[in-house]
């Protein structure tokens, strides 16, 4: 245990630990997102789809922690190769012209951090109702938790909206730098694929951020209602 | 050509440094960037002042002596081309050229734009070799290597440990330079014997140098003088990756 933890506090294992999280955190919102879209095809299918979700009860805890695992080992490793990036270059240049590096690449920790202040918010509003407590009394007809009615209700109110909104565009930017750069932190490297692996980034940070963008917008609207 | 130059001055390691501007004069556009510091400098000393220090030795872009970051980009940022190589045909009658030293913690300022840069030879020294016995010279060709392989340790091999990629990289990240060495070596029959730890003393080494890390913006791979692609950096992760779960 004491070899491994060498290996990901070394420089190389911690961006190769910020891959493989990365990839199991891309699947859990590739995952997140399908399960939105039911959104779309009515309440019943959005209702049934949640009670399911809860009805796994302790697989749905180990989900839970896994994710919360994956989560934390991502956070500490940019955290940790953050600070060591800042102690690298003390004095800053007097003058600093970068030329290839993207406006998503140098605020993909600022974007992080955001997207993670988003998911406590995120949390607190459709999952544990702190922000708002009526949300938990919303049955429906059948007696489920009425999850598509809470979204109508969550989203009708354009603050919230415009949050999940702009917190979307920050996802989508952390991720087309992220994606693109996670081949290249575990070695995938051919000249035959670089030019998809550069467009996957920018690709699926615009699609998942609309995707996600689709519900919000859909409520305000007055498509989903 | 007339020049106003804005130059980092700094007396030594422990003196807070500063910019000075000079005005240099009657510059030929056919000089090379170091020949007009030489120039300056002949002025600074003609006047009795301190002249600008500054690294350089074969002025023909192979030894890897010469730095700078002229105008915020390392070697100026000319394709393929060291600051000994760069010629003043390339800046413009009247221009403001400001001219600062590599900026890492790992290579500290000894005088005005000289930095110390024995972190890279540590790192060298901690894997970038291959072990050989002493003895008469082998046979050329004795070891068969495919060409592709041949050619890309060739590629690697072209650094000249200069550091313009940790210079250049906004992390100062020296990943670039120590890829180039891992993957010459990795590419090689020779370099077999020690590939495994080469590539684990080589990262632990240049973490403890306190270098910080990519995170693939490929901002040193456009300031590289000789070029040196990133794919590299990939090279030196599977090997690292390799050397990991082998346990070597």
């Amino acid at each position: 245990m004491g070899r491994f933890a060498k290996i990901l506090q070394s420089s190389i294992g911690a961006k190769v630990a910020m891959a493989v999280t990365g990839i199991l955190l891309v699947l859990f919102i590739i995952g997140h997102l399908l399960g939105n879209l039911l959104m779309f095809a009515g309440p019943e299918a959005t209702n049934a789809y949640a009670k399911g979700l809860k009805d796994l009860g302790a697989l749905l805890w180990v989900a839970r922690v896994g994710l919360l695992v994956v989560f934390l080992v991502h956070i500490s490793s940019a955290l940790r190769l953050w600070r060591m990036n800042k102690a690298a270059r003390p004095q800053a240049y007097a003058v600093s012209e970068s030329t290839m590096v993207t406006y998503a690449g140098r605020s993909i920790v600022m974007t992080g951090a955001l997207v993670l202040a988003f998911a406590a918010y995120h949390l607190l509003h459709f999952t544990l109702f702190a922000t708002n407590p009526e949300f938990a009394q919303l049955q429906d007809a059948q007696g489920r938790h009425d999850v598509y009615r809470m979204v109508i209700l969550g989203f009708r109110n354009t603050a919230v909206s415009g949050v999940y909104l702009v917190s979307m565009i920050l996802l989508g930017l952390h991720l087309s730098h992220g994606v693109t750069s996670l081949f290249q932190s575990l070695g995938i490297n051919n000249p035959t694929y670089n030019p998809i692996f550069k467009r996957l980034g920018p690709w699926s940070g615009v699609l998942l951020a609309l995707g996600f963008m689709s519900i919000p917008l859909a409520v305000l609207a007055g498509v989903l209602k | 050509m007339d020049l106003t130059l804005r130059v980092w001055r700094q007396k030594d390691g422990q003196s807070t440094g500063r910019f000075e501007s000079y005005q240099v004069s009657g510059i030929i556009p056919d000089m090379s960037f170091l020949e007009m510091l030489d120039v300056t400098n002949e002025r600074l000393i003609m006047e009795g002042k301190d002249p600008i220090a500054f690294d350089h030795d074969c002025r023909e872009g192979i030894c890897g002596m010469c730095s700078l970051v002229i105008n915020g980009r390392a070697h100026g940022g000319f394709d393929g081309t060291t600051t000994c190589q760069l010629h003043m045909r390339k800046f413009n009658d009247g221009d403001t050229i400001t001219i600062e030293p590599w900026r890492a913690s790992a290579f500290p300022v000894i005088r005005d734009l000289v930095v110390d840069r024995t972190s890279f030879d540590r790192i060298i020294q901690a894997g970038g070799f291959i072990s050989a016995n002493t003895g008469g010279a082998p046979d050329g060709n004795a070891v068969p290597i495919p060409k592709p392989d041949a050619d890309a340790a060739m590629d690697a091999a072209a650094c000249i440990g200069c550091g313009a990629c940790a210079a250049s990289c906004p992390n100062g990240s020296a990943m670039l330079f120590v890829a180039a060495k891992v993957s010459h070596l990795a590419h090689l029959p020779q370099g077999m014997p020690e590939r495994g730890q080469r590539v684990l003393d080589m990262v632990a080494r240049m973490d403890e140098e306190g270098f910080g890390n990519c995170t693939n913006h490929a901002e040193c791979e456009a300031m590289c003088p000789k070029d040196i692609s990133i794919s590299h950096i990939a090279k030196m992760n599977r090997e690292f990756i390799r050397a990991t779960v082998r346990g070597d």
